[in-house]
């Protein structure tokens, strides 16, 4: 089975933040969250680099461990989703993600969480696939329909790969191969070493 | 596992202990170490992803501003809480509790009732006034409520969802940490006055060493004097002083998402509030035992705000004496004498 995983090639970002959009316009995500951002690091100094991140949909993913409702689930794709009818906004998950994928659209002026919501890998949630609850709640389900993560289709210069981690593993390594240095398949120790 | 992860959750753990026993305030202000690989520390491109892993990645930049995890990459902390409140927390914790509740009963079941040496006289002390009792049983049924609730959160999971299925336990969970939200502001402020109020009862003085020295009176024969309050009574004050700070002072932490709290913080608070909460929540079996079943005659001071001269000398001779030398002890009110002298609970009024 396919294990889908996210990589971005940093020699490659440009900080364009059309993933962000992208994704932002594709799902229509609500006001105040952003399931994908960019951060440059050392911007406009020598070995300034730039990375994509969302949700790793890791393997032995935390945000699932800690929840206490349970709500979490992984595709047979290897995406991690979760069932906003269950969660009860209580935070726990944002604390033990590493890659500050969850995020909450504030309810109050006093900071209360509403539902939690993140990247789906553009896998819908739990609601019948490409139903006005599933939109409602997830945004689109790209996948349903055999299409990969928009942030990644739109990616003009190609460094936000997303699909099946093997494949996206070796054209990763082919470039890095062809170009020469070192490979940085970030995030991924993190995410999938379990 | 790792050593380097042994190491940081060795450290974290330690430092939470520490920090938690020493200044619960402080603790807040100290994010948990992040691990770092040392094989990596020469290279610099490595150095430069090293930081990156730890989240410590300087001079950092994101146009997507307004995003809960700002600029931090990677937070590896996370994964340090995870495992602290999966592991020791949830397991020591459970264990804890069970365990007070066992050593309660068997308390019970072999010492008893600590019954009233003397028939009531139907004489009566004022011991507890009602904005005592009010604050007393705000507190008292805020902490049940926030202690219910709180611990559905942390063994929900593992106990309710089996019983309830997911739906159902979501359901009781959401409405159980509205709870805890909407309580917990009251709890703190009654708790706060209540402390104030009485913590001039609570010091500790000559009388409660030889108190303690007698073994309270419970674990060897004998009955050592006591004052207004007794040695284990101040013990309890002070355990709900400090236990109620940490908790408190971390629960708003919690609570209150908008002073620019990072993740280091909220899970380091989380771990000081739920590991206090669940000592603090042992403890009181101990209290609520004492209060309830465990003493005759004690539950009517804390209900009615009055308490039988019998009772009085057996257990606070010393303030028995005070109350006499002022003569506030009050005769039986007429008609009153039979109900109050026999019954156990005369009225409910909390305030
Ligand atoms: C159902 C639960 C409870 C019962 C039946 C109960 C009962 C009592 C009684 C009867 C007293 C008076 C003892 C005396 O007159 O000498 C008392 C005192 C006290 N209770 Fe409770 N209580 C309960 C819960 C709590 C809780 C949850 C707290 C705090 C979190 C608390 C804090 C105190 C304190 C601080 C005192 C005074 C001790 C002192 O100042 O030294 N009680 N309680
Ligand atoms: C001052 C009052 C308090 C405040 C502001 C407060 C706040 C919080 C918050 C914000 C959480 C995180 C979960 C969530 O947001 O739903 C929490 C969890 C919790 N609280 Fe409190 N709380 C307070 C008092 C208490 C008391 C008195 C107890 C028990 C004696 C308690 C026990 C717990 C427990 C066991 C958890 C769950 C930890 C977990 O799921 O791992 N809290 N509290
Ligand atoms: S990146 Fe965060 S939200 Fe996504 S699976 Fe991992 S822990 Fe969960
Ligand atoms: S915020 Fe929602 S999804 Fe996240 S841990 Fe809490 S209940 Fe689970």
């Amino acid at each position: 089975m396919a294990k889908m995983k996210f990589l971005c090639d940093t020699e490659r970002c440009i900080e364009c933040n059309a993933c962000v959009t992208a994704c932002k316009n594709e799902h229509e995500v609500p006001w105040g969250v952003n399931r994908r951002r960019v951060v440059t690091i050392d911007d406009g100094e020598p070995g300034e680099r730039t990375i994509s991140v969302a949700c790793m949909h890791c393997t032995d993913a935390p945000c699932a461990a800690v929840c206490p409702v349970d709500c979490f689930y992984t595709t047979e794709d290897g995406v991690v989703l979760h069932n906003k009818d269950l969660c009860i906004g209580c935070g726990y998950c944002f604390y033990a993600c590493p890659f500050g994928a969850p995020q909450y659209p504030q309810t109050s002026e006093y900071g209360a969480r509403g539902k939690m919501d993140k990247c789906t890998f553009c896998a819908g949630g739990p609601e019948e696939d490409h139903s006005a609850a599933e939109w409602e709640k997830y945004g689109k389900n790209r996948l349903a329909e055999g299409s990969l993560p928009l942030c990644a289709e739109m990616c003009s210069t190609k460094a936000l790969m997303a699909g099946d981690g093997n494949l996206v593993a070796d054209l990763y390594r082919e470039r890095v191969t062809r170009r020469g240095g070192r490979a940085d398949v970030w995030g991924w120790g993190t995410a999938y070493k379990g | 596992m790792t050593e380097t992860r042994k190491r940081a959750m060795r450290w974290s753990m330690l430092g939470v202990l520490l920090l938690s026993l020493i200044l619960p305030v402080g603790a807040y202000f100290i994010a948990t170490s992040p691990s770092v690989t040392a094989e990596e520390a020469t290279n610099p491109r490595a150095d430069y992803w090293r930081e990156v892993r730890s989240g410590q990645q300087e001079n950092a930049y994101t146009a997507v501003t307004e995003h809960s995890a700002g600029t931090v990459l990677i937070q590896s902390s996370g994964q340090n809480w995870r495992q602290l409140r999966n592991g020791p927390l949830a397991t020591y914790g459970g264990m804890i509790l069970i365990a007070a509740l066992v050593v309660i009963t068997l308390f019970y079941l072999l010492h008893g009732k600590v019954k009233l040496e003397h028939p009531r006289t139907g004489h009566t002390l004022l011991r507890w006034n009602s904005v005592d009792r009010l604050l007393h049983w705000v507190v008292a049924i805020g902490f049940i409520v926030l202690a219910v609730t709180g611990l559905s959160l942390l063994f929900g999971r593992a106990l309710l969802i089996p019983v309830f299925g997911k739906e159902g336990f979501a359901a009781y969970a959401q409405i159980a940490r509205d709870m805890h939200h909407w309580i917990a502001p009251v709890f703190a402020v009654a708790l706060l006055l209540m402390l104030v109020l009485w913590i001039r009862n609570n010091f500790f003085n000559q009388t409660d060493v030889r108190w303690f020295a007698a073994g309270g009176g419970i674990l060897k024969e004998g009955h050592p004097s006591a004052g207004f309050m007794n040695g284990g009574e101040k013990m309890w004050y002070w355990v709900v002083f400090f236990g109620g700070l940490a908790v408190c002072i971390s629960g708003f932490v919690l609570y209150l998402p908008i002073f620019g709290q990072t993740r280091p913080d909220f899970q380091l608070s989380h771990l000081v509030h739920a590991g206090f909460a669940v000592l603090w929540i042992a403890a009181s079996f101990g209290h609520v035992y004492i209060g309830t079943i465990g003493t005759e005659g004690a539950l009517e001071g804390m209900v009615t705000g009055h308490v039988d001269e019998s009772w009085a000398k057996q257990h606070h001779d010393l303030w028995y004496e005070e109350m006499q030398a002022k003569q506030q002890i009050h005769p039986p009110k007429e008609g009153k004498v039979s109900a109050e002298a026999t019954g156990d609970v005369v009225s409910s009024g909390a305030s």
